[in-house]
């Protein structure tokens, strides 16, 4: 491919992308099936604007559900991991197992042979990872029941990957043997092989450990982004390499090594750095996959190719909702459920041509296949659609108790910018009643201090959008602002006000005139950092003067909420010097008449007002 | 007899007889006096340590001005918080069982204002009807109050005098010249578990 096709190509798939996405969007269809139907418009079978190349396209965009397992790596810390292993093993073993094994009947059905059948109900069994979380996040159900559910089912079939790929060439073992083992240690004897994986596996997770947070920290030292985005794709890609050359997938070494860095502090910056790669990848992906569905096999026998289609369909959304409900899921979850992972998988592509260069397919048979899984993936978004919009409020409306969704306890209902002196008591504050913060702070030597005594503290920069949203702003309550830059902060705020218009803000101002500047940016709730502080050593030092401890609280609190009165009045005024003088004489003047009254200095005691009906001399 | 006297005014520097009152039992042995307001400005009673005092004292008195024919607001805080079920009342709630409490007051009002056909419309121990009940549910003696009346309007000597008959009391029920049984409050009857209380 020479540099000129190459560019066309990339602009042909990146404007499909581009004009697709908006569309579908806005259609309310999510992006996937606008990618899809995007592919097959510019596809061979109708524009032509992309031709033979389609298949390797798809190969290199596979990278993007690469990118995405070690995302969703990142977001599943091990202890939550452990906390899913029944619906994982489970739902998902169950899921997997008889799904195969109604999908070979069907297969033995129309005429395969029982290796074949078999291994065609492996392949189908899978899901689309790449379109189902897409699709949930699309729609911020990822955490609830059915979404957790999914997740964890996913996760299953992307891991038994690794044992369908041993057991394929197994099946395949009376017949050809292929040369499909493109990896370096296919020549040693299996006891050798074994090491080789277990070493490879070994070193994903102790780099993870130990190598990686030093490495990030240097590099963030350097405050280049580019360099940071460089290293945590050359990570990714190494990590690929790797697994590829031990013969393991690829998606799942990324996955074990994203599991590894979930809690390291730079996981917020890592997800937000890649999430535009992993986004641009799997668009192409699905465009790749629109491209190649073969129409003119379709139009061959239009009837038999659709009828498997729906088969196949039918057969995934039976056996997901049965066992949806025998796990204890209600009818609309189970819906839910069931219509969200009724498709093929991207790893069919994957394990079909690998099927078909062990013979264990004929190249009709993987054809078939293929045109399968394609338009199931391409009916996907549609099934989704009609569960959504058709049956979803049925359930509702038949009266049916529908329980709340539960939503994930590590949603985050505070984000803190700023783990300094000032956020740290705040985010103390929280701990102690308990309520999970995200914390943000971009000094490197801070975190790792702080992470010493056992804070959870992440790198990034709280201005930036995208860093916010993965720290969980779309869902969070509250952003404290706390950083102890006083330009930094006003960015976050402008940025949080634009982006998370829900988010309320609580900021931290300097001075007198950071306040100004900041309830001129919208935030209401400013707190000037050493006020507090020095409206209580004021009431104390009334105390030691010999007044009462009650009655100088009193006073300090008149004079806090008093002078918080007058600082948001002044904010509005902050260009004209001469009316802030003014304003500031006006408020001590009256102040000190608030503060006067409130001591008693006129005679409204109130035992002189409890007194006063009584006193008249007619009453006695 | 130890004398726990807790009082309670929210603005002590314009206060006149409550001033008086405590001035008159200040520097006594064995008579300990807490200003609440001042203990706690922010209303944050330490639960603990005040059910300590109470266990260390034979006599409480509630020391304060009548507000609305009640306390000021930290006695009902004090109450509300300190008293609590298991402790001071309610199933294993013995603690208090056998001491005394009384209110000591000023009002504002002269004394004929507290009847029936007063402008007050009741007498002082009916307005004190809560502090009565709770000395009962505590399995406590309910002493009479001790009140001053109109006192702002008294003259200087009036008012030592009334703070001297103030101090007179508690020094008579510290030493026990005094039968606190002789002076419970009109029409209050012992508590069953009064008797099983603390051994003095």
């Amino acid at each position: 491919m020479n540099p000129q096709d190459l560019l066309l190509g990339a602009f042909i798939y990146l404007a499909a992308a581009v004009i697709a996405a908006p569309v579908a969007t806005r259609l309310g269809l999510g992006s996937v099936l606008g990618y899809l139907v995007a592919g097959m418009v510019i596809g061979p079978s109708l524009l032509g604007l992309v031709g033979q190349e389609g298949a390797h396209v798809m190969h290199f965009a596979e990278f993007g559900v690469v990118v995405m397992l070690f995302l969703v790596g990142l977001e599943l810390q091990p202890s939550k991991l452990w906390e899913l292993r029944r619906p994982i093993i489970g739902l998902g073993g169950l899921q997997v197992l008889v799904t195969a094994l109604a999908l070979g009947g069907g297969a033995l059905a129309i005429g395969f042979g029982w290796k074949a059948a078999l291994a065609t109900g492996l392949i189908l069994a899978m899901s689309s990872t790449a379109i189902v979380l897409q699709s949930l996040n699309e729609r911020g159900i990822l955490k609830t029941t059915a979404g957790q559910s999914c997740f964890s089912v996913l996760l299953f079939q992307d891991i038994a990957v690794i044992p369908i790929l041993a057991l394929l060439p197994l099946l395949a073992a009376a017949q050809a043997h292929d040369t499909h083992d493109t990896s370096l240690i296919g020549d040693l004897p299996g006891w050798a092989q074994t090491i080789a994986v277990l070493a490879a596996v070994g070193v994903v997770v102790l780099a993870g450990r130990f190598l990686t947070r030093p490495l990030f920290r240097l590099v963030a030292e350097t405050g280049m982004r580019e360099v940071f985005v460089g290293l945590a794709l050359v990570m990714v890609v190494g990590i690929a390499l790797l697994m590829q050359l031990v013969g393991l997938s690829a998606a799942l070494g990324t996955f074990l090594a994203g599991v590894v860095l979930a809690e390291s502090e730079y996981r917020h910056e890592l997800e937000m750095d890649l999430e535009p790669f992993k986004g641009l990848l799997l668009a192409v992906f699905f465009i790749a996959v629109g491209a190649g569905i073969d129409f003119s096999l379709l139009f061959g026998q239009p009837l038999f190719i659709l009828g498997l289609v729906a088969g196949f369909i039918a057969v995934k959304l039976v056996v997901l909702f049965v066992l949806a409900r025998l796990f204890g899921m209600s009818t609309p979850d189970a819906s839910r459920f069931s219509f969200a992972l009724a498709q093929g998988s991207e790893f069919a592509f994957v394990l079909i041509s690998f099927a078909a260069g062990l013979a264990l397919l004929d190249p009709a048979q993987a054809g078939l296949l293929v045109a399968v899984v394609a338009l199931s993936m391409a009916a996907a978004p549609l099934l989704m659609i009609f569960d959504a919009r058709v049956l979803q409020p049925r359930f509702a409306s038949a009266g049916e108790t529908r329980e709340n969704d539960h939503i994930d306890e590590s949603g985050t209902r505070v984000i803190i910018a700023g783990h300094g002196r000032y956020g740290m008591t705040v985010g103390r504050i929280l701990q102690a009643s308990g309520i999970r913060a995200v914390v943000l702070d971009h000094d490197g030597e801070q975190i790792d201090a702080l992470r010493k005594f056992g804070y959870k503290v992440y790198y990034g920069d709280a201005s930036r959008p995208d860093l916010l949203e993965a720290a969980g702003a779309a869902e969070a309550q509250v952003l404290v602002i706390a950083i102890d830059d006083r330009e930094k902060a006003l960015e976050i705020v402008e940025t949080a006000r634009r982006h998370f218009p829900n988010l309320r803000i609580l900021a931290r101002a300097f001075d007198r005139v950071h306040a100004y500047r900041l309830f001129n940016a919208g935030v209401e709730d400013v707190h000037r950092e050493v006020f507090a502080s020095s409206v209580d050593m004021g009431e104390q030092l009334l105390v030691r003067l010999g007044f009462h401890p009650f009655e100088a609280r009193r006073a300090a609190s008149r004079f806090k909420s008093h002078d918080e009165k007058l600082i948001r009045r002044a904010a509005k005024h902050v260009d004209d010097t001469q009316r802030l003088i003014d304003l500031a004489r006006q408020g001590s003047e009256e102040i000190e008449r608030v503060l006067a009254t409130d001591m008693g200095d006129t005679p409204q005691s109130p035992d002189h007002g409890w007194e006063a009906p009584d006193a008249k001399p007619r009453e006695s | 007899m130890k004398i726990l006297v807790l009082h309670a005014h929210p603005r002590l520097s314009a206060s006149v007889v409550q001033r008086a009152m405590l001035r008159a039992i200040e520097g006594l042995d064995d008579v300990t006096r807490v200003d609440l307001y001042a203990e706690y400005p922010g209303m944050d009673i330490d639960v603990p340590r005040e059910q300590r005092r109470l266990l260390d004292h034979d006599v409480i008195v509630l020391q304060h001005p009548l507000y609305w024919y009640s306390s000021p607001a930290i006695i009902k805080e004090w109450q509300d918080l300190v008293l609590e079920n298991g402790w001071a009342y309610g199933p294993g709630g013995t603690k208090l069982a056998g001491r005394f409490l009384m209110s000591a007051i000023s009002t504002g009002g002269p004394e004929q204002a507290y009847h029936h056909a007063g402008r007050n419309r009741f007498e002082i121990t009916e307005l004190l009807s809560p502090f009565n009940q709770t000395a009962w549910l505590c399995s406590m003696a309910w002493l009479a109050p001790f009140v001053i009346h109109a006192g702002r309007r008294m003259s200087n000597t009036e008012l030592s005098s009334a703070a001297e008959s103030y101090r007179d009391l508690i020094v008579g029920l510290r030493d026990g010249t005094i039968d606190p049984l002789t002076r419970l409050a009109p029409g209050f009857t012992l508590p069953p578990a009064f008797v099983e209380g603390i051994s003095r």
